[in-house]
C-alpha cells in the first residue's frame, strides 16, 4: 500500500526583550540559577502580572513576517497544570484569541514554491527549568520562568520530513530577520515539536498522529520524522494500530522512543486571565510595528537577483542566513563590487567560518575591512594572491587592510620606471632567453616574467611586467 | 475612655501637640490585645517589636513637617491575606503557616508606611478569605466582641472584631463577596468595599481576582475616608487598578444629603431578611427623609441569581489562584511525600481546610472540559445581567440603600454543617462585588439580643465620595457608632 | 438527579491535586451536588447573546515599558523553599 505523510509543526520561540513578559526581571540566558527571579516569577502569594509592551510588539512583528492576520481584540488566558517548573500552576497564554492567525511561509520543494499554512501565533510565558538527577530528586531553576515566548503552529501542510526541515529553516530565517529572537536551538530559544501521521493515498481522514518532542536540532527533527514515518508504515502494514503517543528522538540510536500514551486530551481548564485586561490593537499600532520590520529574506533575494544581478543560487545562499546576508549587504554598502563581494562571502569567508566552526559574530572581520580588501584588488594595489594573506590577517586580528598592506610593503609595484630598471637588469643576465623568444619560443617570456616576480617578491604588477619585457626585448 | 474613642484627626492633633505619643497609642493597642484577645482571637501574628521601633522614630517627628503623613502615628491592623515583608503572612491557612517572610510588602502596606501609619499585627480571617464567620480560620475562630458566643462574620472577622473590641482603631480587610461589610455589620463598625480597581490588589493573596478589593474598617465614616484616601489609586503593579484620580474623601463629608436620591431594592427587604433588620433599615430611611433625601423602591431583578453566579465564578478563579500552593517554593511541603504527585497532593490536602478544598473542587469542576459553558461561562453571562441591574438603577439614583445582612450575627457552630446556609449570609453583599461598585456598611441599630445591625449604602463606580457623604450624614444623625461592647469591662 | 458523581469528584480532586479519602469523597460529593444543583437555577436565565463579563471595569491595553530591574537576591529566592541544593529548589522526582 502507498502512504502519504501529514506533518504539523509547533515551534516555540523566545523573544529577546530586555525584561520578562509579566515581571521586570532581566531576560537573560546562562546566569547563575535563580538570580534573575523575583516574587512575581516565583509565584509568591499576592503577586500580579503586568504585560511588557515590547513583547506584544515583537510578537506582532513575528506574526506579520509570517503573513498572519493580526487580531484587533485579543486577551490572555490561564492554562492550568501542576509541575514544579510552573510556579503559579497555571501558564499565562492565549487560548481562543491569538495575536496572529492564518499566516503562511513559502518553501522551495524540487525547484517549486510550496506554501505552508500557519494556523496561529500566540504569546505565552516560558516555564522554569527542571533538571533531573539520578538520586530521586529534581532541581528547579526559575531564571527562565516568564521569558516571553511565541508559539507558532503550522497547518498539517507538510508532506515529508525534508519539507519539515525546510519549513523550520525558513521559519528560523524569517524570525531572525525580524530581530525578535536569536533562534538558538542550543540555548533553547527555538524549540520544535512535530506531529506526524500517515494515511493511504486517497484517504480523506487523517491517520492517528504521534508527537515528537525534545528535538534538539532541525536535522534531528528530520531524522526523527523519517524514522517515525517508517515505523508507522510498518505498524500499519502489519495490520497494527497507531496509538496517540508522545515520543522522543534518541540521538544515539536515531530512533524514536515512547514517552507516554495520551489518554484523551489534557484538561487544562483554560479561562480568561482576570489579572490582565484585554488588548485592542489599533490600525495605528499595527502600522507602527509593520514599519519596523526590516526587509525579509524573500524580498531581499528578489532584490539581489533583479537589482544587483546576482545569480539565483548566489542570491539564495546570501539570504538564507541573516547574519551572512546583513554582512554582505554592509560590505556592498561600504562600496565593494557586488559580484566580488558575493564571491568572497561564498568563497573565502564561508570557507574560513566552516573551517573554524565559527559564526560571523565571533570573528574579527568587518564588512568595511572586507570591502577594503576587495577595493585593493580592484585598484591593482594587491594581487588576488596577496589578497588572501591580507584577508587572513584581517579575519584573525581585525587589522585594517590598507594600513597592513602599506606596513608589510605588500603593495604591487606599478611604477613603470622602477619595473623597467629591474627588467633591464634581468634581460642583461638572460641573453639566451631573449634569443629563444625571438626564435618564437613563447615559454621564454613566461620564464622572464617569473624571474621578475621573483626579484620583486611577487609584488610586481603582472600585466605591466609582461608589457615592459616585450617592449624591452623588441628594442634589442 | 480609650484613646481609640477619639477619631483619627483628633489623635493626630494630640500627637502633634505632644499630649500623647505614638508609643502611648501602641500601649493602648497591645494592652487591650493582651486584655481581650484571648477571648476575641482577632490576631494571628503581632508585630510589636517592629511597631515599637517605628513608634520611636515617629515620636521624634511629632510636630515637625516630616511627621505630617496622612496617617501619622496611627496604629492599624492588617488582615492576614495582605502580604507584609518580614512579617508572617498565612491567610489563616496551615499551608502558609511557616511563611515568616513573604519577601515583599503589598502596595497598600507600602502606602500605609509612607503615610506613617504603624502595623500592629496580622488579623485573623477565614482561610484564604473563604467564609462568612471566621470559623474557617485554621488557627482559631475569632469571636464577636458584642457576645463571644456569636461569630464576628467573615472573612475579615478579625479586622472587624479588633476594631469593635478596641484593640486597634482601624484595620484593613478584603472583600470578595461581602467579607468587609458583613463582619462590619456583625461587629457594629464601619467597613467599606471600594469600587473594583480603586485599591491595588498587589500583595493581596488572591481569592477571586475579578472580585477582590481591599478596604478599611473603622469606628467612624470620617476615619474610614482618611484610610481609603491613603490606600487608593493607580498602581503600576496591578493592571486592573484604575487610572482615576483619588479625591479628598474627607472633604465630601458635609453632613448635607438634601436632595440625595436613594434607591431601595425591594429584593433587599424581601423574605429571608429578619424583621428586626427590616425595621432598622426602615428607620434609617426615615432619618434620611428627615434630612431632606428622597427614596423610591426599585428592583434589581437578577439579585436572586447572584449567589450562584458568585460561587461559580469565585470558586473557578480560586481553583487557579490557590494552585500555586504546591509545596515547591514556599509554604508547607508534606513530610510524607515520596514523589512529585504525592508532594502536590499531600501538601495541599494537609495544608488546606475543607471549605477551601470544596471551593477548589467546585471551581475545577466548573472550568473542566464539558462543563465550562454550562457553569463558568453561564455565570459570566449572569454577571453581565446583574451588573446591568445596578447600572440601570444607578443611572437614576445617587445611592442604593438596604441592609448589609439578612440577620444579625449567628452563633458559633450554628451554620457550619451546611455550606449553602452559610453562603446565604452574603446574599445582599455579593451582588455589589459582581457589579464592581462600592458599598459601605454602617451601624444602624441593635437586635433584641444586643447584636449590631448594619446598613449598606451602595454607590456608582468610583463614587465613594457620595457613599461616604451619605454614610457620614446618617452617622451624624444617629449614635449607634458610639456604642461599645462591654467586653472585658468597657473603659 | 445528581449533578456530580463520586467518580467525578475524585477526578476533579486529582486535577486540583487534592488527595481525598473515600469518606471525604462521599461527603464532598453530597455537598458539591447540593451547591451545583442550586447553581442550576442559572439555567432559568436567557443568556442568548449576552456577553460574558470577565472584567467589571472597562480597561484595556495596560502595559509597562520593557525595562529590566533586579529585585531580590538568590538567597531571598530560596529563603522559604522547603529544600534547596546548588542554588536550586529540590523536589522529589516524578517517579520514586
Amino acid at each position: 500500500m502507498n502512504f502519504e505523510t501529514v506533518i504539523g509543526i509547533e515551534v516555540h520561540v523566545e523573544l529577546k526583550t530586555a525584561s520578562k513578559i509579566f515581571s521586570p526581571s532581566p531576560n537573560m540566558f546562562g546566569d547563575q540559577p535563580n538570580t534573575n527571579v523575583n516574587p512575581i516569577d516565583l509565584g509568591y502569594p499576592g503577586v500580579l502580572p503586568v504585560l511588557n509592551e515590547e513583547v506584544v510588539n515583537y510578537a506582532m512583528k513575528a506574526a506579520m513576517a509570517l503573513n498572519c492576520d493580526i487580531a484587533t481584540h485579543t486577551k490572555f488566558d490561564r492554562k492550568n497544570y501542576f509541575y514544579p517548573d510552573n510556579p503559579k500552576a497555571y501558564q499565562i497564554s492565549q487560548f481562543d484569541q491569538p495575536i496572529g492567525e492564518n499566516g503562511y511561509i513559502d518553501i522551495e520543494v524540487d525547484g517549486k514554491t510550496k506554501r505552508i499554512g500557519i494556523t496561529r501565533l500566540h504569546i505565552e510565558e516560558d516555564a522554569g527549568k527542571l533538571t533531573h538527577s539520578d538520586d530521586g530528586y529534581s532541581l528547579v531553576d526559575y531564571n527562565r520562568q516568564g521569558t516571553p515566548l511565541v508559539e507558532i503552529v503550522s497547518e498539517p501542510d507538510i508532506a515529508s520530513p525534508e519539507e519539515a526541515y525546510k519549513y523550520l529553516e525558513k521559519l528560523k530565517n524569517i524570525i531572525q530577520y525580524t530581530g525578535v529572537s536569536d533562534c538558538k536551538m542550543e540555548e533553547g530559544s527555538l524549540r520544535a515539536d512535530a506531529n506526524i501521521s500517515i494515511r493511504p493515498i486517497g484517504q480523506e481522514e487523517f491517520g492517528t498522529k504521534t508527537e515528537l518532542k525534545n528535538l534538539n536540532s532541525f536535522s534531528f527533527v528530520q531524522k526523527g520524522l523519517e524514522f517515525e514515518e517508517k515505523r508507522q508504515q510498518k505498524v500499519l502494514e502489519a495490520g497494527g494500530e497507531i496509538l496517540q503517543e508522545t515520543r522522543r528522538f534518541d540521538e544515539a540510536t536515531k530512533e524514536t522512543l515512547l514517552m507516554r500514551v495520551k489518554e484523551g486530551s489534557d484538561d487544562y481548564r483554560y479561562f480568561p486571565e482576570p489579572d490582565l485586561v484585554p488588548l485592542y490593537v489599533s490600525e495605528d499600532w499595527k502600522e507602527r510595528v509593520r514599519a519596523e520590520i526590516p526587509e525579509l529574506p524573500d524580498a531581499r533575494k528578489a532584490r539581489y537577483i533583479n537589482d544587483l544581478g546576482l545569480p539565483e543560487y548566489d542570491a539564495m545562499v546570501l539570504t538564507n542566513n541573516k547574519e551572512l546576508s546583513d554582512f554582505f549587504q554592509e560590505t556592498i554598502d561600504a562600496g565593494a563590487d557586488v559580484k566580488q563581494a558575493s564571491n568572497w562571502m561564498m568563497g573565502e569567508v564561508s570557507a574560513y567560518l566552516n573551517k573554524q566552526q565559527k559564526e560571523l559574530a565571533d570573528v574579527a572581520l568587518t564588512p568595511a575591512n572586507l570591502a577594503k580588501v576587495i577595493k585593493l584588488i580592484e585598484d591593482g594595489t594587491i594581487s588576488s594572491k596577496i589578497a588572501k594573506k591580507v584577508f587572513a590577517e584581517t579575519v584573525e586580528n581585525g587589522t585594517e587592510p590598507e594600513q597592513y598592506v602599506k606596513d608589510q610593503g605588500m603593495g604591487q609595484i606599478s611604477d613603470e620606471g622602477q619595473l623597467r630598471e629591474i627588467i633591464t637588469g634581468i634581460l642583461d643576465q638572460n641573453q639566451q632567453s631573449i634569443e629563444d623568444y625571438k626564435n618564437g619560443k613563447d615559454r621564454a617570456l613566461g620564464f622572464l616574467v617569473g624571474q621578475t616576480m621573483k626579484a620583486t617578491k611577487g609584488q610586481a604588477n603582472p600585466p605591466m611586467v609582461n608589457k615592459i619585457i616585450v617592449e624591452e626585448m623588441d628594442k634589442r | 475612655m480609650s484613646l481609640f474613642d477619639y477619631k483619627l484627626s483628633d489623635l493626630q492633633e494630640m500627637l502633634h501637640k505632644k499630649e500623647i505619643s505614638v508609643n502611648d497609642l501602641l500601649d493602648e493597642a497591645y494592652n487591650r490585645i493582651s486584655e481581650v484577645d484571648g477571648d476575641v482571637k482577632a490576631f494571628i501574628t503581632l508585630n510589636e517589636e517592629t511597631a515599637r521601633a517605628r513608634a520611636k522614630e515617629l515620636d521624634e517627628l511629632r510636630g515637625t513637617p516630616e511627621g505630617r503623613g496622612l496617617l501619622f502615628g496611627m496604629p492599624i491592623g492588617v488582615k492576614d491575606n495582605i502580604v507584609t515583608k518580614g512579617l508572617r503572612t498565612t491567610a489563616a491557612s496551615q499551608i502558609l503557616d511557616n511563611l515568616t517572610d513573604p519577601l515583599y510588602d503589598a502596595t497598600v502596606v507600602q502606602k500605609l508606611d509612607a503615610a506613617e501609619a504603624i502595623n500592629v499585627g496580622k488579623l485573623n480571617m477565614d482561610e484564604f478569605a473563604m467564609g462568612s464567620s471566621n470559623e474557617n480560620s485554621s488557627y482559631y475562630a475569632t469571636r464577636n466582641p458584642w457576645n463571644t458566643d456569636y461569630v464576628p462574620g467573615g472573612s475579615s472577622g478579625g479586622s472587624a472584631a479588633a476594631v469593635a473590641a478596641g484593640e486597634v482603631p482601624f484595620s484593613l480587610g478584603s472583600d470578595t463577596g461581602g467579607s468587609i461589610r458583613q463582619p462590619a455589620a456583625y461587629c457594629g463598625v464601619v467597613g467599606l468595599k471600594p469600587t473594583y480597581g480603586r485599591v491595588s490588589r498587589f500583595g493581596l493573596i488572591a481569592f477571586a481576582s475579578s472580585l477582590d478589593q481591599i478596604g478599611p474598617l473603622t469606628r467612624t465614616v470620617e476615619d474610614n475616608a482618611y484610610i481609603l484616601e491613603t490606600i487608593a489609586g493607580l498602581d503600576q503593579m496591578d493592571s486592573t487598578s484604575a487610572d482615576i484620580e483619588v479625591p479628598k474623601y474627607t472633604e465630601a463629608l458635609t453632613g448635607d444629603v438634601k436632595g440625595l436620591k436613594i434607591a431601595v431594592p425591594k429584593e433587599y427587604l424581601a423574605e429571608g431578611v429578619s424583621d428586626e433588620v427590616k425595621e432598622a433599615v426602615q428607620k434609617a430611611l426615615k432619618v434620611y427623609e428627615d434630612m431632606g433625601a428622597t427614596w423610591d423602591e426599585v428592583t434589581l431583578p437578577h439579585s436572586k441569581y447572584a449567589l450562584s453566579t458568585y460561587y461559580l465564578l469565585s470558586s473557578s478563579e480560586a481553583s487557579a489562584n490557590l494552585a500555586r500552593f504546591d509545596g515547591v517554593r514556599y509554604g508547607r511541603r508534606s513530610p510524607n511525600a515520596e514523589n512529585m504527585l504525592d508532594m502536590f497532593k499531600l501538601s495541599r490536602s494537609e495544608g488546606f481546610g475543607d471549605e477551601v478544598k470544596r471551593r477548589i473542587m467546585l471551581g475545577t469542576f466548573a472550568l473542566s472540559s464539558g462543563y465550562y459553558d454550562a457553569y463558568y461561562k453561564k455565570a459570566q453571562q449572569a454577571r453581565t445581567l446583574i451588573k446591568k441591574d445596578f447600572d440601570d438603577v444607578l443611572a437614576d439614583y445617587d445611592v442604593i440603600i438596604g441592609p448589609t445582612t439578612p440577620t444579625p450575627a449567628f452563633k458559633v457552630g450554628e451554620k457550619t454543617e451546611d455550606p449553602l446556609t452559610m453562603y446565604a449570609n452574603d446574599i445582599l453583599t455579593i451582588p455589589v462585588n459582581l457589579a464592581g461598585v462600592p458599598g459601605i456598611s454602617v451601624p444602624c441599630g441593635f437586635s433584641g439580643e444586643g447584636l449590631p445591625i448594619g446598613l449598606q449604602i451602595i454607590g456608582k463606580h468610583f463614587d465613594e465620595a457620595t457613599v461616604y457623604r451619605a454614610a457620614h450624614a446618617y452617622e451624624q444623625a444617629t449614635d449607634f457608632h458610639t456604642q461599645k461592647p462591654s467586653l472585658g469591662g468597657a473603659k | 438527579m445528581s449533578r456530580i458523581s463520586e467518580e467525578q469528584v475524585k477526578h476533579v480532586a486529582h486535577l486540583a491535586r487534592l488527595h481525598v479519602s473515600d469518606e471525604e469523597a462521599e461527603r464532598f460529593t453530597k455537598q458539591l451536588d447540593d451547591i451545583i444543583s442550586f447553581a442550576e437555577q442559572l439555567n432559568e436565565l436567557d443568556t442568548e447573546g449576552v456577553e460574558p463579563t470577565t472584567h467589571v471595569q472597562d480597561l484595556k491595553n495596560v502595559m509597562r515599558k520593557d525595562e529590566p530591574k533586579k529585585w531580590i537576591t538568590q538567597e531571598d529566592a530560596l529563603k522559604n523553599a522547603p529544600e534547596t541544593q546548588d542554588g536550586q529548589i529540590r523536589v522529589p522526582s516524578i517517579l520514586e
